[in-house]
């Protein structure tokens, strides 16, 4: 006996619909077993993790503060992952775009120069990580490089990068010799959406982008060529598709996306630069992109799920005395779900009693 | 004396680059043979983290190294088996679920090895030969260093007379150079590809047990600290071949260790920009491989990352 996968004539449909809901079931389920072998109350770990923090308009807030970087980098990713394209150094794009936005930042510390200061912070982290994420899509292009593993190594020398600046010619000199820049300008910082709340006009700015991403992907000519260059890779060079070009382009989005994200993070919620900014933001958002399907509206739903287990996890660090990596186990595990799941979407199992007696059958 | 104390500077360099250097050879070369199957396993971080946190529980509770390692290698090739039926038996894409199996792994050893933090256990036993190791210099390097050591070289040495002087090597870099063709011969591509995966499963399990057993004995959640990361660097900047990762692999450690010492000597070298050489090398190699490729310089897996699913 062999269980072997076969390709459906056509795409499920039903199985389209459900495999992310049967994803989450499955992985509560897990979860549930985790915990009850951790001896904690599976349904009160399950309330900590995923209804506690919708009913505190604080915990609401930092839900949405968590997903607006997640859902802008994801949003990018999304378009290089449907082309099949490997960017999976988002989190290097997003640690250049706050370096290259806090540049003006830490310059224009102190001195009152007026309102542009902002919006050209947002420009050059958008410019910087889109330059950035152009370094391995023109090694691919030109020179045939994987663009997964140099988009990886450049993650670090990005990290490194913003290790020595904050460490070194951009430190505080009042940060009590922690490696930190001063605290940004009223100025250079991102507006609250509330007064006195933490949610900003970041998130404004990623629904934009989620919605410009859909108008891309489903109305327009070249977020067709995004997909047929990944679905069919040959159907699109016959039809005159230039690969190449869109290898440059969706990095060079995703790039900007990710800087975007960066800047926002660091001259919104952070306030300053400091080498902890991204916490693998950008590599979470490789999760946030697969668990919304590769898709804007997906994403912005995964996002903010993620997010929430994010909050209740730090909630269940408190109340239920468990460690932060209880989500981090989570999120692989749901990971695995979601692609195991979306796998039978194309594929069904089929339980063989023995090949050779199928081989024979056949002959 | 000082040149008797440059010596001996020389040779705890020496030894501390050789430590430094063994979990990226053990992690790489177990890597190695998964891509040259292939399969790009991006989980390596996870999977040497596993093998961290349960080695050192095996380690601890048993008191004996040999079964830490034991514990290591079996959490780092169950990681792998996971990895496997995903990519291999359900055709999922393999950077998303290496990514995912290194986030798993980042949780789960927290998970295992919060219970363990502030423990000690006694450090991996170093060899003693009498005479040999008291050669002065070359003596503890040579002959005194602890079973990884000689391990990870013994099975470089072993995985470049598999892959290059046996059948079975043969069918393996068939299967990843194009996994089509070895599926018409009649190979069971997946079979041998699962092998791989769990193959360099146990071998990352045994360089992330390396830390806790050998380079510190005690362990810290996220004690690999990148190092995953590095070691598919290495396989990369290697071009996939044994002989270049031992190379790499002590260029690398080296790097690490010289980093140290930049800011001691005070050349005014920035620590950032040397610990960001090994990885801008690493892109540069990559493009001049790939620039020649199809000539004697690259040996990248044709079929490297594609999904395969065999049709009847």
């Amino acid at each position: 006996m062999q269980l072997v996968l076969e390709r459906r004539p056509e795409r499920s449909a039903v199985i389209a619909i459900a495999s992310p809901l049967i994803a989450v079931a499955l992985t509560i389920v897990t979860f549930a077993a985790l915990f009850a072998i951790m001896g904690k109350d599976p349904l009160v770990a399950i309330y900590v993790y995923f209804i506690e923090p919708l009913t505190d308009p604080f915990t609401l807030q930092e839900i949405a503060v968590k997903a607006t970087p997640l859902v802008m980098i994801a949003v990018g990713l999304a378009l290089c992952y449907i082309a099949n394209i490997w960017n999976i150094g988002a989190e290097g794009q997003f640690i250049v775009g706050a370096v290259c936005g806090s540049w003006l930042a830490v310059r224009t510390n102190g001195t009152d120069v007026g309102h542009w200061v902002l919006p050209a912070m947002l420009v050059l982290g958008a410019l910087g990580g889109a330059l950035y994420a152009l370094i391995p899509a023109i090694c691919r292009v030109y020179f045939g490089a994987s663009e997964i593993l140099t988009s990886l190594m450049l993650v670090y020398v990005a990290n490194y990068g913003m290790d020595y600046l904050v460490r070194g010619p951009w430190r505080d000199p009042q940060g009590l010799n922690f490696p930190t820049t001063a605290a940004f300008d009223p100025a250079a910082s991102i507006p609250t959406l509330f007064e006195g709340g933490r949610m900003h006009v970041g998130s404004i700015i990623t629904l934009i982008v989620v919605m410009l991403a859909t108008v891309l992907l489903g109305r327009t000519i070249r977020g067709f060529e995004i997909r047929v260059v990944g679905a069919a890779p040959r159907a699109a060079r016959f039809s005159g598709f230039n690969a190449d070009r869109l290898v440059l382009l969706t990095f060079a989005i995703s790039g900007a996306l990710a800087g975007l994200a960066g800047i926002i993070e660091v001259a919104g919620p952070i306030g300053h630069l400091d080498p902890g900014v991204s916490s693998n933001l950008g590599f979470t958002a490789i999760i946030v992109a697969f668990l919304g399907r590769l898709n804007p509206g997906g994403i912005l739903i995964a996002g903010l799920f993620l997010a929430l287990t994010f909050i209740g996890g730090e909630g269940a660090q408190i109340s239920l005395k468990v460690p932060l990596d209880v989500t981090k186990v989570f999120q692989g595990i749901l990971l695995f779900y979601v692609l195991a799941c979306d796998s039978l979407i194309v594929y069904r199992i089929r339980l063989l009693r023995s090949v050779r007696k199928v081989a024979h059958a056949a002959s | 004396m000082p040149l008797l104390e440059h010596f001996d500077l020389i040779e705890a360099i020496i030894l501390s680059v050789i430590a430094a250097s063994t979990p990226l050879l053990l992690a790489a070369s177990g890597e190695l043979v998964v891509e040259r199957s292939g399969v790009l396993n991006l989980g390596v971080e996870g999977m040497m983290i596993m093998g961290a946190a349960c080695g050192f529980a095996g380690a601890y509770m048993s008191g004996s190294t040999l079964v830490g390692a034991l514990c290591g290698i079996l959490a780092g090739a169950g990681m792998a088996a996971i990895f496997g039926i995903l990519t291999l038996g359900l055709a999922v894409n393999q950077v998303a679920t290496g990514l995912a199996l290194t986030i798993l792994g980042v949780g789960l050893s927290g998970l295992i090895g919060a219970g363990f933090v502030g423990t000690k256990i006694v450090p991996a036993a170093q060899l003693h030969l009498p005479y040999l190791t008291d050669i002065p210099f070359i003596g503890r390097i040579l002959f005194g260093e602890d079973a990884f050591v000689y391990f990870s070289v013994a099975l470089v040495i072993a995985i470049w007379m598999f892959l290059y002087r046996s059948r079975a090597g043969l069918v393996l870099r068939a299967v990843g150079d194009n996994h089509a063709s070895a599926h018409a011969l009649g190979y069971p591509v997946l079979r041998i590809r699962m092998l791989a995966v769990l193959f360099g499963g146990a071998c990352a399990g045994l360089g992330g047990a390396f830390l806790p057993l050998a380079y510190t004995p005690f362990f810290i959640p996220g004690m690999t600290a990148g190092r995953g990361w590095i070691a598919l660097a290495l396989v990369v900047f290697s071009s996939w071949r044994p002989g270049r990762l031992v190379a790499g692999a002590y260029l690398f450690g080296a790097v690490s260790i010289l980093q140290l010492h930049t800011q001691a000597f005070g050349l005014g070298i920035p620590s950032q920009l040397m610990s960001s050489l090994p990885y801008l090398a690493t892109v540069i190699v990559l493009v001049l491989i790939s620039r020649t490729r199809g000539t004697a310089g690259s040996a990248a897996p044709a079929s490297l990352g594609q999904v395969f699913v065999p049709d009847r």
